[in-house]
């Protein structure tokens, strides 16, 4: 039972990830450099927050129940509002890049869009998120036991697993949205960006009623999707068009 | 023993605990694993033994043994594990009174029981437990087909009739005691939620199941494993050794002082006493051993006090060796090395300095006031005088005592005792005291129930450690009368001539004795006699006698330190002459031993007084010969080893069912056909 919990749940949570990541991202250097300095964006920004999470509940009486849930929410959306605000340290960084590209470049103009670059560090911040939800209790699944012995939900590893995929999705959405408000001074989808991340992130107190967080996380995903979609000059007509075409066959798609 | 120091848990666990590192919150018990596991921390397992040809004692695979776990509490349980049940391999939780020779046997033909658990079964079983021998240490005591063949093998006396031989059988599978009635009610509990039958059909999933681990290292004999650890020994840079021998250190004293760094004069007679400090269950490290060997070695030590207080002891013409044996349980280990010494030269005394021999074997269970006197027939038979001189001592000593001393049939053997060895080597008179005439009296012998109840001791209610320690309970003053019996009977055979009236044991001693050693290690009187140091081996649990391979052990230590406190003399010297007796004069420290202690708590303040112990006390070590002469099959002497293991643990949680493999394959499935979908967007 063991092997497979492991092996479900890693390639539930990070099946599409890497999947992105191998068919758009793998074969640039200069994506794979933007990733990775994503996710290290990421990474600082929940080591800043756990910190400041960390010396509260040191600071305070470890039996008080209530009081250290309200820390946990007070943690929660601390480490959101600094994550959107390394978010968007990375967009400045990325803008002073792009103008180093276009100076190393022949031609004048950068090898990467802006557009592209939103994508990446969406992804980028997504893998290192689901890194964390997921890396210790993926360590816990390969033992013999499952939750359940103090009436904890059965579904707790795959409910985790289907979270990480829908944060990952998330944030690279959130990628595009943010970058895109940033670019063209549309304020409201920066804000839209930070309402959508604390509402997920918020709906995942409704834990163990997983159709609290999980339902909701979905649907803002779908929303977000079309939303970054269309920012990204997506419409009707191409998706009809790539449609009728895989129908047709006539254009090779890497489809399944 | 175990093979690394502490924090052995993460000795090759899973490879992704450098994760939970990552991740907020502290490694040991993460919050997910807490979801899952319910640790079992009240334990004993069950260890491998092994001696010159045979490997005893249960093993778990190296990474654990997991079953679902079944509740037997009667026999027609054991139909659910051993047939029906559909969810083999069941892991066991067996009630304590079912814990027999012929359920283990149906439990260890079959595969499908992958590990038990025990509660012991309160109150002690009343037809009696006993997991030794039923002829305890035959093979390596006096009589042999050479010497008393008649009497070898137990033919004319069952000793240990209750003895099922349980702790000398091979068990390929994990055996846990529960300790705790707590724990085991969480694991009824667990088993009641998820794992009893319905109408006949299997339970569903999901179940409760257990996991315990105890891999042991060593493998097949001691001959294997030694050899194993002389290959790693020679050829490795980082040497595993796989099992130890079992040693430690036998406590003696003299009651005149001797000079321990030369010869004894061959002319000078001494007196040996003897009897034995350690015991054994089927548990590892559960070994209450009260009525096996606490009642004999308190009852010792009073009678050590009692000689030491009488007034003309300088003027006796024997000198008297108070011998405590340790790891008699495992055919004669202290005892065959002493004799061993003896013959070498290596110890002060030779064989031919003893004049005669008393041993104390279990004392406490006296039916009416009768004390049976034992010795050995083949010696009767080519006897001078000697052997009656002392069991006329004896006779003489216990008039006006409550102890009616009487012989057994001269028809009947010794039955296992120190003294076998000393006679195997020469022919000693002597004579072994117990409470049994020809089978013991201890329904318990060498079990976890030989406990205080065992011996019958009790407490009134309501009292508090303090007043417990000082209550003196009815064995306690038992034992003080065959104590005063032996100390007077000792100061005639060592020459004296006197009223013997005036030798008394005393039961406030005694009784205090056995609190300590089977009640509660940590107690005013012992913390006042140990040395500052050692304040750590005086625990707050349940004292156990086990020989064990680290030594010495805290039994060993203890008895050295209140034997030191009963017969020595507080001398007036200061710390540093105590420590360093060489550099004092007048010291002679070849003579005596110096014991700087940490004294009595004085009432109102936080401080003790220390004070420097003269007293006669040495250890003395006890190592089978076997393993001095690098004879690991040896059949002479005892060859018995305890195998190293990495982690000894357990723990209850749920297992799943195969249905949701299935269910994750799918989804999972669908997961990354539904990337792949995603990754022709047009963001490129």
């Amino acid at each position: 039972m063991t092997l497979a919990v492991f092996f479900g749940c890693t390639f539930i949570a990070f099946g599409p990830a890497f999947s992105l990541f191998l068919f758009t991202i793998a074969r640039d250097p200069l994506r794979i450099i933007i990733l990775i300095a994503g996710a290290f964006f990421w990474l600082v920004s929940l080591l800043l927050s756990s910190l400041i999470w960390f010396i509260a509940v040191k600071a305070s009486d470890p039996r008080d129940e209530p009081l250290q849930k309200g820390l946990l929410i007070f943690g929660v959306m601390f480490s959101v509002l600094l994550q959107e605000a390394f978010r968007f340290l990375y967009y400045k960084l990325l803008r002073k890049a792009i103008e180093g590209l276009v100076a190393l470049s022949e031609d004048g103009c950068s090898p990467i869009s802006i557009q592209q670059m939103a994508y990446v560090a969406g992804v980028g911040f997504g893998l290192m998120s689901g890194a964390f939800s997921m890396i210790n209790l993926l360590a816990d699944a390969l033992g013999p036991g499952t939750v359940g012995i103090h009436g904890d939900s059965q579904l707790y590893f795959l409910t985790s697993a289907f979270m990480t995929m829908v944060l990952i999705f998330l944030h690279t959405f959130w990628g595009i949205l943010f970058f895109h408000g940033c670019e063209n001074r549309h304020w409201w989808e920066i804000v839209a960006v930070v309402v959508m991340h604390l509402a997920v992130s918020g709906s995942t107190f409704c834990n163990p009623l997983y159709v609290g967080s999980l339902v909701p996380s979905y649907v803002l995903m779908a929303i977000a999707a079309v939303w970054a979609y269309m920012l990204s000059g997506g419409s009707v007509q191409n998706l009809r068009r790539f449609l009728l075409c895989a129908q047709s066959g006539a254009s090779p798609q890497p489809a399944s | 023993g175990p093979a690394c120091g502490g924090g052995c848990r993460f000795c090759g666990s899973s490879s992704l605990k450098w994760a939970c590192v990552l991740s907020s919150g502290s490694c040991e018990g993460n919050s997910v694993e807490r979801k899952i596991y319910i640790p079992l921390n009240k334990t004993a397992p069950c260890v491998r033994l092994l001696n010159a040809t045979h490997q005893i004692g249960c093993q778990s695979s190296i990474s654990g043994d997991t079953g679902v776990i079944h509740v037997v509490e009667k026999e027609e349980d054991l139909n659910w594990v051993l047939a029906d049940g559909p969810h083999p391999p069941y892991m066991i939780l067996l009630d304590g009174n079912l814990f027999n020779r012929k359920v283990m046997q149906q439990l260890k033909g079959t595969s499908r029981v992958s590990g038990l658990a025990v509660s012991i079964a309160k109150p002690n079983p009343p037809q009696g437990f006993s997991p030794g021998l039923k002829c305890p240490n035959d093979g390596f005591g006096v009589y042999s087909k050479d010497y008393g063949p008649q009497y070898a093998h137990c033919n004319r006396t069952v000793w240990n009739p209750v003895g099922s031989g349980l702790s000398y059988e091979d068990f390929d599978f994990p055996i846990f005691l529960l300790e705790d009635a707590n724990e085991t009610q969480v694991i009824k509990q667990c088993y009641q939620d998820h794992n009893v039958p319905t109408d006949g059909s299997g339970p569903e999933y999901p179940l409760c199941a257990m996991q315990l681990f105890s891999h042991m290292h060593a493998v097949t004999s001691t001959v294997t494993c030694m050899r194993r650890n002389s290959i790693q020994n020679t050829f490795s840079i980082n040497p595993e050794t796989v099992c130890d021998p079992l040693l430690d250190y036998n406590v003696w004293s003299t009651l005149h002082p001797i000079n321990s760094s030369e010869k004894v004069d061959p002319k000078k007679e001494f007196i040996m006493v003897a009897t034995r400090i350690d015991s054994h269950s089927f548990f590892w490290n559960i070994a209450p051993g009260a009525e096996s060997a606490v009642s004999s070695f308190v009852t010792h030590l009073a009678a050590a006090e009692a000689l030491h207080k009488a007034s003309d002891v300088h003027l006796l013409q024997r000198n008297i060796m108070f011998t405590f044996f340790q790891g008699e349980t495992f055919d004669y280990i202290g005892s065959s090395r002493m004799v061993y010494d003896m013959e070498k030269d290596k110890f002060p005394l030779r064989l031919e300095n003893i004049h005669s021999f008393v041993e104390l074997n279990q004392v406490a269970l006296r039916n009416g006031s009768i004390l049976w006197m034992h010795t050995d027939p083949v010696s009767r038979l080519n006897a001078t005088v000697e052997p009656q001189v002392s069991e006329s001592s004896l006779y003489n000593s216990s008039v006006g005592a409550n102890v009616t001393l009487q012989e057994v049939g001269f028809s009947q053997s010794l039955p296992p005792s120190s003294f076998q060895r000393f006679l195997r080597a020469r022919h000693i008179p002597g004579v072994v005291l117990t409470d049994h005439q020809a089978s013991f009296q201890n329904r318990y012998y060498q079990s976890m129930y030989d406990t205080p109840e065992n011996i019958r001791m009790q407490y009134p209610e309501g009292l508090s450690p303090e007043e417990t320690l000082e209550y003196v309970t009815d064995t306690a003053k038992s034992l003080a009368e065959v104590a005063t019996v032996v100390a007077r009977a000792l100061y005639r055979l060592a020459g004296g001539a006197n009223d013997t009236s005036a030798i008394q044991a005393d039961p406030k001693t005694i009784t205090q004795m056995l609190y300590g050693f089977l009640i509660k290690m940590n107690n005013s009187w012992f913390q006042s006699i140990i040395k500052p140091d050692l304040k750590g081996i005086l625990g707050d649990d349940v004292p156990q006698h086990y020989v064990a391979v680290s030594s010495p052990v805290n039994t060993t230590y203890l008895v050295q330190y209140v034997l030191a406190n009963l017969t020595g003399t507080v001398v007036n010297l200061t710390k540093e002459e105590c420590l360093n007796p060489e550099k004092t004069p007048n010291a002679e420290k070849e003579m005596y031993d110096y014991a700087w202690v940490q004294g009595s708590l004085d009432p109102n303040s936080t401080s003790r007084v220390p004070y420097c112990v003269r007293s006669t006390v040495r250890l003395s070590k006890a190592l089978s010969p076997a393993f001095e002469l690098r004879e690991w099959g040896s059949t002479e002497y005892s060859t018995w080893t305890e195998s190293r293991w990495k982690e000894i643990r357990a723990r209850i949680f749920l297992v799943a069912s195969k249905e949701l493999e299935v269910s994750l394959h799918f989804a999972w499935c669908l997961s990354s056909e539904s990337s792949l979908f995603l990754t022709v967007t047009p963001i490129q």
